[in-house]
Order: C-alpha cells, then structure tokens, then sequence
C-alpha cells in the first residue's frame, strides 16, 4: 500500500485520469470546442506522466547551486531529459490547439455550427 | 445504442491498458546511465548550470530547432486560415467596451510582464526557465494588451521581422559551433566563464534570447490573427 501514495505514483495517476477524461471528451464530444477542450486535457495528462517517471526519490530540480554541488550532482538531481522532452512537448501543445482553433474557427464561418454532425463533407 | 456501447468498450479497454502499467510502476531509484552522463558531464562541458537547459539548447539543439520550425508551420497555418476575407474597417465593432480597472491595471502591468518574460529567458541556462518559457510570458502581456484595448493595431511588419531575424540568428549560432567549435549547435565557440554567472555557459544566453524572441513574436502572430478575426463572425 505504502507505494501507491507516494509522490510519483499520485502524480502519475492525476495524469492517467487527466488522460482518460480527455479521450472521453474527444470522442464523445459533439461541440468542436469541447473537442479541442479533450485533446488539450489529454496533451496535459500525458506531460504530467512523463515528468513524474523522471522523478528519483528525494532528489531535486536538475539545476547546480548551492543545494547541489557540481560533484555530487549525478545522486541528487531527477532526470533531466523527460523534463527537456516535455517543455518541447509544451510549446507544440499550445502551437497545436492554436491550430485546431483555428480550423474550428473557420469552420463556424462556413456553416455556422459548432456540431460536429453537421459537417458531413467526408462522410460516406 | 451500440455506438454507445462501442464507446465504453473502448474507454473501459484503455483504462485497463493504462491501468495495468499504473500499477506495476514504482519510481526509480538512481538516474539511467544517459542522464547520469548529462548531470555529470554537463556542468564541465556545457557550463550551464540549468541541466534541462544543457539538455535543450545543446545536447538536443537539434531537436529544439525542429520544435521552433512546427511552431513557426502552425503559426504560419493559422494565420493562412484566418486571412481577414472582408477588411472593411468601417463594420461597426461588436465588442463590449472593457472596464475601466482592466485598462489601468493593463498599463502598469504590461511592462512588468513583458520584463519579467525578458529575465526568464535571459536567465534561462540558470534558473527555471528558458526561451520557451520566456516568450509564452510575453506573449500573455501582448493578450492582457488585446483583452483590454480591442481596437488596438499590431504592426505585422515588425513581428515578421522579429521572427524572421531570431529564426536566422539561431541557424547562424549553430553554423558557428559547426565552424569554430566540434558541431552544429556547439556552444563551447564563446568562453564558457564561471559556473552559476549570467555571462557563462557560451552560446547558450544568445540562442534562448533567439528562441525568446521568435516564441515572443510568434505566438503574438497567433494570438493577433485569432483577434483580427473577432469581427468577422
């Protein structure tokens, strides 16, 4: 039991349920923006789980300062390439939903609707 | 009825996916030999003393460099869509007039944002922070500028112009590594100085400046179509 309230393994649960509310809203979703709205949890779930699987127990930021001197910095920091692999995954998040914003926004000035039924171009 | 049940099959099936890992993970206990390199060596190789920002800026430049590209392709994209079709500036303008406490407190705060956007990635390679991070908080001033003064006008021009320049001036960074020092996106061209100064760690400070700014303008560009667009619906 002792394992499951630790700090990496809460983190990685909100991020799991972070996930699985987004999947749920972009697939039963039928407002566009709602849609988005999931993608953009789902992008958030999925960061928080890669940082809490860099996390090393009681170790701290990978940054050197006065906390952490140069020598010692290999036992007491987390792992630094998770946390550099999701300030990427951060930016492209936002540069994403931007996108799909914007397709949403010009499909309202198509149609005038924010159903995703009433876009039926590509259905066969 | 069976759509719905498709649904739930399919949710309740990730769920146990992901669950199963949930329960098998239990937290490392000492770094993978790859960051272990990194925290060691970073510090004597790079000489910065913001790990993440050794990581991002030269160990994986590269990658940051692709990363800049698709926010520049998505930037690109939306502003491609949201070409304003009717320009008449004469349509009279539906917006709410915005209250008076967000036009006041916008004028003192604006500047502030927009500096502390400039110390985060100035900083970036000593402290939480970097390019990135920098340009997005200076792009949620140019947002508190539009929420409280809606007709205002951004000069296209210049936010091209400063998008262009930083984009160039990264590339340029990483040809001089190449040149000068062992590989592209090299940091050890300029004197590495003192572990921990502001005027250390080589290149680094330059190319999160590039990087700020081309966030900076870039996400101003998004955020300044998505307003041109306002009107239009």
């Amino acid at each position: 039991m002792a394992h499951y309230l630790t700090l990496e393994f809460l983190a990685m649960l909100i991020g799991f349920m972070l996930i699985v509310i987004g999947l749920w809203g972009m697939i039963t979703q039928k407002n566009l923006i709602k849609i988005v709205i999931g993608f953009s949890l789902f992008d958030t779930g999925l960061n928080i789980v890669i940082v809490s699987m860099a996390y090393i127990k009681n170790s701290t930021a990978p940054i050197i300062d006065k906390a952490v001197d140069v020598s010692q910095a290999a036992s007491k920091v987390a792992d630094p390439v998770p946390q550099a692999l999701v300030l990427t995954s951060i930016v492209i998040g936002l540069g994403v939903t931007a996108l799909m914003l914007a397709y949403v926004l010009r499909m309202y000035r198509e149609k005038k609707s924010l159903d995703i039924n009433s876009y039926t171009d590509l259905k066969w | 009825m069976i759509k719905k049940g498709i649904l739930l099959l399919l949710l309740v099936g990730f769920v146990a996916v992901i669950g199963s890992l949930l329960i098998n993970f239990t937290g490392s206990k000492e770094l993978n030999p790859l960051a272990r390199y990194y925290a060691e060596n970073g510090p004597a190789e790079v000489g910065a003393a913001n790990l993440v920002t050794a990581v991002v800026v030269t160990y994986r430049g590269f990658d940051t460099l692709g990363e800049v590209t698709i926010l520049f392709i998505a930037a690109a994209i939306v502003g491609f869509l949201l070409k304003v079709l009717n320009a008449d500036n004469g349509r009279p303008n539906k917006l709410r007039k915005t209250s008076e406490i967000l036009e006041t407190a916008s004028t003192l705060l604006v500047p502030t944002i927009f500096m502390l956007g400039v110390y985060i990635f100035v900083n970036g390679h000593l402290t939480p922070g970097g390019g990135f991070q920098g340009g997005a908080v200076i792009a949620t001033g140019v947002m508190m500028i539009i929420l409280a003064r809606p007709a205002s006008q951004f000069n296209h021009k210049l936010i091209s112009i400063l998008e262009s320049v930083s984009g160039v001036g990264f590339v340029a960074m990483g040809v001089l590594g190449l040149i000068l020092a062992s590989g592209f996106l090299n940091n050890a061209f300029l004197p590495l100085g003192k572990l921990g100064n502001l005027l250390s760690a080589g290149a680094i400070p330059i190319i999160y400046v590039f990087i700020g700014i081309k966030v900076g303008s870039e996400l101003t560009g998004i955020l300044n179509s998505l307003k041109e667009n306002q009107n239009e619906i």
